[in-house]
């Protein structure tokens, strides 16, 4: 992967919050303040802005770009977590030109752990990492036994979805929703929505480029 | 989505242009998005800085001035400022005694004061935080995020406000921040919902005869739906909560805060049911607010805040203060 199928990546998240955006607006005013998908729009839109603007060559310039664009544009409380997260796997890709699937599970390790870092959200407090943890888990199995980039981004986005799907039964403990108690049960969680967005869109880059590989062989 | 507006996503930048327009002792940072005084940073005094989400009004920009905030930093329509925005703004008041961020407890303001505390470190300011968490609305805190910051934020910015004016320093103003939180508690009561410029659509239905407990300053809903009763019944609700969390007794001061959608008398109505029923617990109103302090757009409904004040306490709120919002004794 380099940085223009990064940079591919992060245009097809701007277009799919874009065109979600109200559907995610609509799970946070069932447990938050409404915003959600508002938020995510202006901030990847910002990300696409910048990386337009300052073409960066590398992945982790790439990640590092959007992380930056995300911490000053978004606000609430995605902006720094989705931000932190970028930033974080931007770190661990460093100045590498071309990014293995392997080193691309390893930075989205490390995107986790620093969501988790300044969030402090575990698995079942319905927030983003339900559906972010299990997608690294997945893609991580998928590497392991030999899989490539294409499955394995496929298996993060149906595992992310399969723990969107349960944040609708558990009761929120982090952000805003936990003010609600009991009364978040039933809902998806917004945070963790946006997340499976950003992984589908990743996961469908990934499988064009891998049509795109096959196809000039 | 009947509203005063030009377009949905220009509605910050078009108040700011207002703002700026309609105060001259204020300055408005178009571009990084503050609101600060005039004047510029007071050479060795503590600079105060808060923020949150817009569409909280006046809070916070309409408490910048002499004897309260140095600079407010507005987000988007109830989201959270950008840490850029708030480094720019604490920057901007830090008269070399450093400053002092209060920081309603919500994730996400929390979280970007708390980056923007750490970007200021690497260009030489000192920064404290108070957070202020005085709803009693939410139960179960060790499961959560933690209480939210509703009105008491008023009260720890004018009495830490006076404070600073008074010279004291960075250390002894966060500590006296956070002896207004926690001597502060408040309870929430909305009869409407309210509608986000951006989204245009109400963030929650409530019946003709419903109201919601326990909300926040924002369209989320509260913890309980209840009955509409009377409005004593409802301050009963109010008060026993915050009673219960934090028994009462001697002077207190007390805001009636309305949300936006509910007018004056009603809110003396309200104030009325408040004073009985203090007086019945032997607790007596030293200071009062009544009127639209910290709002949510157009939610019908009021917050009531209460806090034990001390001599010390009294003699701050009493100070000078000079604001587009709260303005006494000069």
């Amino acid at each position: 992967m380099d940085a223009s199928m990064f940079r591919a990546w992060i245009h097809e998240a701007a277009r799919s919050v874009t065109e979600n955006a109200d559907h995610l607006t609509r799970l946070d005013s069932a447990v938050g303040d409404a915003d959600h998908g508002i938020n995510m729009r202006r901030g990847l839109q910002a990300a696409v802005a910048m990386l337009d603007e300052t073409n960066p060559s590398t992945p982790g310039g790439v990640l590092a770009t959007v992380g930056r664009a995300l911490i000053s544009k978004t606000g609430g409380a995605s902006g720094p977590l989705y931000g932190t997260g970028f930033r974080q796997a931007a770190r661990t890709l460093g100045q590498e030109p071309d990014v293995s699937a392997a080193q691309l599970g390893a930075a989205l390790a490390a995107a986790v752990a620093g969501i988790q870092r300044i969030g402090a959200a575990l698995e079942g407090d319905k927030t983003m990492i339900d559906a972010l943890s299990p997608a690294v888990t997945a893609y991580q199995a998928v590497i392991d036994t030999g899989g490539d980039l294409a499955g394995a981004t496929r298996a993060a986005y149906d595992a992310a979805a399969r723990g969107l799907k349960q944040t609708a039964d558990m009761q929120a403990r982090k952000g805003r929703a936990s003010y609600l108690g009991a009364r978040t049960i039933g809902h998806e969680d917004p945070g963790a929505a946006s997340t499976v967005l950003i992984l589908s869109a990743l996961a469908t880059v990934c499988s064009a480029g891998e049509r795109r590989t096959k196809g000039h062989q | 989505m009947k509203k005063l507006i030009n377009s949905p996503d220009e509605v910050l930048a078009d108040a700011l242009v207002g703002v700026a327009a309609a105060h001259p002792s204020l300055t408005v940072n178009a571009s990084d998005r503050y609101i600060a005084r005039a004047g510029g940073p007071t050479p060795g005094k503590v600079g105060l800085v808060s923020g949150g989400g817009s569409g909280h009004e006046p809070l916070h920009g309409g408490f910048v001035g002499h004897g309260m905030l140095d600079a407010a930093c507005p987000g988007e329509v109830f989201t959270s400022p950008v840490p850029d925005q708030i480094l720019a703004a604490t920057r901007a008041v830090d008269g070399g005694a450093g400053v002092l961020h209060i920081v309603k407890n919500y994730t996400g303001d929390v979280l970007n004061f708390q980056m923007a505390a750490d970007l200021a470190a690497d260009y030489g300011v000192r920064v404290e935080g108070v957070v202020v968490n005085d709803d009693v609305a939410v139960e179960n805190s060790t499961w959560t995020a933690g209480r939210r910051g509703t009105g008491a934020t008023v009260f720890v910015e004018k009495i830490v406000g006076a404070a600073a004016e008074l010279g004291a320093d960075l250390g002894t103003l966060a500590a006296l921040g956070r002896e207004v939180n926690d001597r502060s508690r408040s309870f929430g009561v909305a009869l409407t919902s309210c509608t986000v410029p951006a989204s245009g659509k109400p963030g929650f239905e409530l019946g003709e005869d419903e109201v919601e407990l326990g909300v926040g300053i924002h369209g989320e809903p509260g913890r309980a739906r209840g009955r509409l009763t009377s409005a004593r019944e409802i301050v009963g609700v109010a008060l026993d909560a915050i009673h219960a969390d934090m028994p009462l007794s001697g002077g207190v001061l007390v805001m009636v805060n309305g949300l936006g959608g509910t007018p004056l008398i009603e809110l003396y109505v309200v104030y009325a049911a408040v004073a009985e029923w203090l007086a019945g617990h032997g607790v007596w109103i030293t200071r009062n607010l009544v009127g639209n302090y910290v709002t949510s757009l157009e939610m019908a409904g009021c917050t009531i805040t209460v806090c034990r004040l001390t001599p010390q306490l009294t003699h701050l709120w009493d100070a000078p203060v000079v604001t587009p919002a709260l303005r006494w004794g000069r």
